[in-house]
């Protein structure tokens, strides 16, 4: 079981966490005229890395608050935790 | 029973506690403090069960969690468990055991003509013999070798016992009590840090309870007692015994199962069974020893022959003889321990030692002591059937491979030791990359992967002055960088024999002629002929050649069996073990009950129950509930003796003629705050949210990125930036997360916030046509007049002094209101509407009823928004907002999602009127066309129509719009059922939807 840094309330273990995809995806903004593959890649495409990879978790057994991780899917090494508007650096 | 092979005055039983036990149906004794297995040798039995595929007399081979032989199926307090090893289970009063694996009994095994059979039985043997024919798979082969093989029978009773689950943090997690452990933990704790030391057996101190050596001036189990009541004593470390660390999963999570009653005759009040710990570690010490290796020769299974450090436990721990004309044969100085503590107890036996000219100070000794000694002398073979009556043993040329002249000795047991293979299934486990070391012909751990540090035997140190000095070290060290202590512990001064190098001889030849059983796996009697048939017949990987042969597939895991398997391969395959690589270490390391994995969540505690205030209510009147998500809701309340369906069919008619009454507290509810809280509603649902007044409701559909409808609900304006949404029950969850995301991620910029209120409201929906002068009484201050609270209207009210919110929605169709209070009310509420509603024929309904209205109503619900259908699908396009963007509608422009002939949800009646539709049936055009039968679409929802008298479904049809009219076949090959039907509209009832409006 993976024990994640929610930024706000510390280490947790993974039961209190849902997870939610790759965190790197964004979404077209409203109202914006976009070409079907665009649209499609937001929807459906998603790279199935090997290794490092940023994604959402949402502290659902906890303050709520989506996140963002930074885990490596080979090994599950979780190199750092963001909250969803810090700056990654 | 006299215990014949118990000796006076050793071992650490408690004789003044004599403890009578039953063994295959007879009575015998023993002493608190033995297991099953050590209280069976000292009474003389040595044959406890039968082999898994020639049915060959099984004894014991092992003491503790290697041993393959020793399964039983054991009754404790009118309870029975399979797969218990004799040698782990402690003994109790009136402990009652089995042999399995034989039929009728252990003495006489049918199944033994396996044995005479076993040129018949190679590797690979099911794989080949049971193809064909086909049909005799499951009518000969299987029902016989189900009868003939087994492991025990599971019970198939209920399971009384209560099981635990505990989470645990910690600085250092150290599994095994040994000299390694031990001092990691002492050095650890005095650092003061938080410190849990975990062994699998009741008795602490690992090796040093059978080991000569002294520690500090006491001797090595006087040691470990010390270190142990020490540790016991400090507040920052849990000891616990019965407790065995079987995984090592991510982020050093480690789980641990602990044996609290299983050596009790019965579990005492309050207390489980057994607990599994979770524990979250910041630094793992894995102590857990090293198992030692058999040799391999002919018959080498036969009860009698065992490892040699178990027959020294047996004598040291227990005070029993293993046998009284003891052959040791060995390979280094282990054996040599044995063959001492035998002679110091008046015992004489005999050591074949496979080396030429060993020397050292553990040989002097036995020199000294007078032991018969045979050097470059191996066992041939074991004679016996049941036990082991002699053995011939040869001289072996220096090459080891040839053979002398057999001679056969008497003996009544053989101890074999083949030297020590390190326990790194833990460290495996957690992902380090093993290494082999060549010294000791053994896999030992390499690089960490985790926080990780193995110690002492399991890392393949074999001294005792050497693994107590590494493993001080890394216990001060690691605590030191938690703690920042240093506190200095001084050294004990170590005395002990140093052995000589063992011989990397493990497997005698076979003598001409002969054609013996050389066993590698003892308990799925896998010999060395059978590795070399997978070998011939082309496997080369090893873990193919484990599948083909079952090799270490048994209960036991090969701890005993691996190496050599490997060392065969490699020896056959001409490579290095290292070439060859080990098989993958799982967990968990020993077999644990289903009961301690499922831990307290059984039964109704498998999921949380979740009950509306109303909830004694509806008990109280006869509701019977079903289970909608983890609520509990009235289906229906029953009268007389009514069934579900005449029930739902009087509650549904109720409704439809008077006033029915219905428990809606479990629709998820979420409280919207925020100046920008109508533009999320905008972006939400499909629908336009900017213009509605505050005091009305709307109804609304959101759709996930990719088109498919979520969920629908309503939501009213209470004030200028508050709106309160609801949700269907089974979606309520994924709603607020839904909106978190978008909210916290997508859209931070929005001014909103979205808490849950689901249980801080009770509701209740009054439907009916006489649903207004109720509401006229229990509302008399308020206007509920058509004009006054119109349709999708919502007013704040008092009922009878309690603050209340009433909404004028409807999903049954007919006039109908929903009044919430806050929960602590919601009782109140119930029993005043009721009351007042006495007058006018009110009834309550549960969700039978409700779906019945709901359905012949043609409304929607889960079962039509199953995460396949588009807004399109159940007719919701109408709600589909073409000026504004929202959630998503890029998607609907999908070819698929705009073809003309698109499903579309439909009614069903069936032209008999009188057959139900089952559920979940396929519609389609030719009842008689040659399967695959094409289906054009499914049954919904099914009800009894209350208001037309017949039966009537919902479903989502093929080019639906275009669909109505046409005959049809529904088709349930489930229920053997084929109806001819007639689609129609699926409003079938008051399709302009006038009664809500009335």
């Amino acid at each position: 079981m993976l024990h994640i840094k929610c930024p706000y309330c510390g280490m947790r273990s993974q039961n209190e966490f849902s997870y939610g995809g790759d965190a790197s995806v964004k979404r077209p903004e409203l109202n914006k005229e976009i070409s079907d593959e665009e649209w499609d890649n937001f929807v459906y495409n998603r790279k199935s890395l090997r290794g490092k990879h940023l994604e959402l978790w949402q502290h659902l057994f906890g303050c709520r608050q989506w996140i963002k991780v930074e885990r490596d899917t080979a090994t599950h090494e979780i190199f750092n935790t963001y909250k969803a508007d810090e700056e990654i650096t | 029973m006299s215990q014949k092979f118990r000796l006076e005055n050793v071992g650490l039983i408690n004789r003044d506690k004599k403890l009578s036990f039953k063994f295959n149906g007879k009575t015998y004794y023993g002493y608190e403090g033995d297991t099953l297995a050590s209280a069976l040798i000292a009474n003389g039995v040595h044959l406890v069960g039968r082999s898994f595929k020639y049915h060959r007399p099984r004894g014991f081979f092992g003491a503790g969690v290697d041993e393959p032989y020793a399964i039983v199926q054991l009754y404790r307090n009118n309870e029975t468990e399979p797969n218990i090893k004799a040698t782990e289970q402690e003994l109790f009063e009136g402990l009652e055991a089995k042999s399995v694996n034989c039929w009728p009994s252990v003495n006489f095994d049918i199944g033994a003509i396996n044995n005479f059979l076993k040129i018949f039985l190679p590797a690979g043997f099911y794989y080949k013999t049971f193809m064909w024919p086909k049909s005799f798979w499951y009518r000969v082969y299987e029902p016989f070798i189900r009868k003939a093989a087994g492991l025990g029978v599971a019970s198939t009773k209920h399971d009384k016992e209560r099981y635990e689950h505990k989470y645990e943090y910690c600085d250092l997690l150290i599994a095994g009590s040994g000299p390694s452990g031990l001092a990691s933990a002492y050095a650890a704790a005095k650092n003061g840090a938080r410190v849990i030391l975990a062994e699998d057996k009741p008795r602490f101190g690992g090796s040093l309870l059978t080991s000569d050596v002294n520690i500090g001036n006491q001797s090595g189990e006087d040691w470990a007692n010390g270190i142990i009541s020490e540790l016991k004593e400090m507040p920052n470390v849990v000891v616990k015994n019965r407790s065995q660390v079987f995984g090592y999963y991510d982020h050093n999570m480690l789980v641990m199962s602990e044996k609290v009653s299983d050596h009790l005759p019965k579990t005492k009040k309050y207390h489980p069974k057994q607990r599994l710990w979770y524990i979250r570690a910041k630094e793992v010490l894995i102590s857990s020893g090293s198992i030692e290796r058999p040799l391999v020769f002919g018959n080498n299974d036969t009860p009698g022959v065992m490892l040699s450090s178990a027959a020294k436990e047996y004598l040291k721990v227990y005070g029993v003889l293993v046998g009284k004309n003891p052959l040791v044969f060995t390979n280094n100085d282990s054996g040599y321990e044995t063959a001492i503590e035998f002679k110091k107890n008046g015992i004489n036996p005999i050591i074949l030692d496979s080396r030429v000219n060993p020397q050292s100070e553990i040989i002097d000794e036995a020199i000294n002591l007078g032991i018969k000694i045979k050097f470059s002398y191996v066992v041939v073979a074991a004679q016996g059937y049941k036990k082991v009556s002699s053995a011939d043993i040869a001289k072996i040329s220096n090459d080891k491979k040839q053979l002398g002249t057999i001679e056969n000795i008497k003996c009544d047991c053989i101890c074999v030791s083949g030297f020590w293979t390190p326990t790194i299934h833990l460290a495996s486990q957690s992902g380090n990359k093993t290494k082999f070391k060549e010294e000791i012909d053994a896999f030992v751990p390499g690089t960490s992967k985790q926080n990780e540090t193995t110690l002492g035997a399991a890392n393949g140190i074999f001294t005792l002055e050497e693994t107590l000095k590494s493993s001080f070290t890394a216990g001060q060290d690691l605590s030191k960088k938690i703690t920042n202590k240093d506190n200095k512990i001084s050294f004990p001064n170590v005395v002990e024999k140093i052995s000589s190098q063992h011989d990397k001889f493990w497997c005698v030849p076979l003598p001409k002629g002969k054609n013996y059983k050389r066993f590698l796996d003892f308990q799925n009697d896998v010999a060395v002929s059978d590795i070399e048939i997978a070998l011939k017949e082309g496997y080369r990987s090893i873990e193919h050649v484990k599948r083909y042969t079952t090799l270490g597939m048994a209960t036991d895991q090969g701890k005993t069996s691996n190496l050599n398997g490997l060392q065969l391969v490699s020896d056959i395959e001409n490579k290095v073990v290292p070439a060859v690589g080990h098989t993958t270490f799982r967990p968990p390391y020993t077999p644990i009950s289903i009961g301690a994995i499922v831990g307290r969540e059984v039964g109704k505690h498998s999921k949380p129950t979740r009950k509306s205030p109303m909830h004694s209510w509806h008990e109280k009147n006869n509701a019977v509930f079903v289970d909608a998500g983890v609520w509990l809701r009235p289906r229906y309340y029953k009268q007389g003796n009514e069934n579900l369906f005449e029930a739902s069919k009087r509650e549904a008619k109720n409704v439809r003629t008077n006033v029915g009454v219905c428990d809606v507290t479990t629709l998820g509810k979420i409280d919207i705050k925020g100046p920008d809280a109508a533009e999320l509603l905008n972006r939400v649902y499909t629908n336009a949210w900017l213009k509605l007044p505050v005091g009305k409701a709307r109804y609304g559909v959101m759709l996930r990125e990719d088109g498919i409808v979520m969920d629908d609900g309503t939501t009213t304006r209470i004030s200028e930036n508050h709106y309160h949404m609801t949700t269907t029950t089974a979606q309520a969850a994924n709603v607020l997360s839904h909106l978190e995301y978008y909210l916290q991620l997508v859209w931070p910029e929005l001014n909103v916030n979205v808490v849950s209120t689901t249980e801080q409201w009770a509701g209740a929906a009054i439907a009916g046509p006489k649903s207004r002068k109720l509401l006229e009484k229990l509302f008399p201050n308020n206007d509920v007049s058509n004009e006054g609270l119109p349709f999708m209207g919502y007013t704040e009210s008092e009922l009878f002094g309690v603050k209340a919110r009433i909404f004028r929605i409807s999903f049954s169709g007919e006039l109908a209101y929903e009044v919430n209070v806050e929960s602590d009310n919601g009782q109140f509420m119930w029993e005043k509407i009721i009351e007042l509603g006495q007058e006018f024929q009110v009834q309550p309904y549960g969700t039978e009823a409700l779906s019945t209205l709901r359905i012949e109503m043609g409304h929607v619900a889960g079962s039509e928004l199953d995460g396949r259908t588009i807004s399109y699908d159940t007719s919701l396009e109408g709600l589909i907002s073409k000026k504004k963007d929202f959630i998503g509608k890029r998607s609907l422009n999908r070819e698929a999602f705009t073809l003309s002939d698109r499903q579309k949800i439909v009614g069903v009646v069936p032209l008999d009127k009188k057959t139900s539709i089952p559920e979940g049936s396929h519609l389609v055009k030719d009842a008689q066309a040659p399967l695959p039968n094409k289906k054009l679409g499914h049954i919904s929802a099914s009800c009894w129509s209350v208001e037309h008298d017949n039966p009537f479904s919902l479903a989502i049809l093929k080019d639906g719009k275009n669909m109505i009219g046409e005959k049809l076949f529904v088709m349930s090959p489930l229920k053997n059922k084929v109806i001819p039907v007639e689609i129609v509209s699926s409003h079938y009832v008051d399709p302009k939807g006038e009664r809500v409006r009335s």
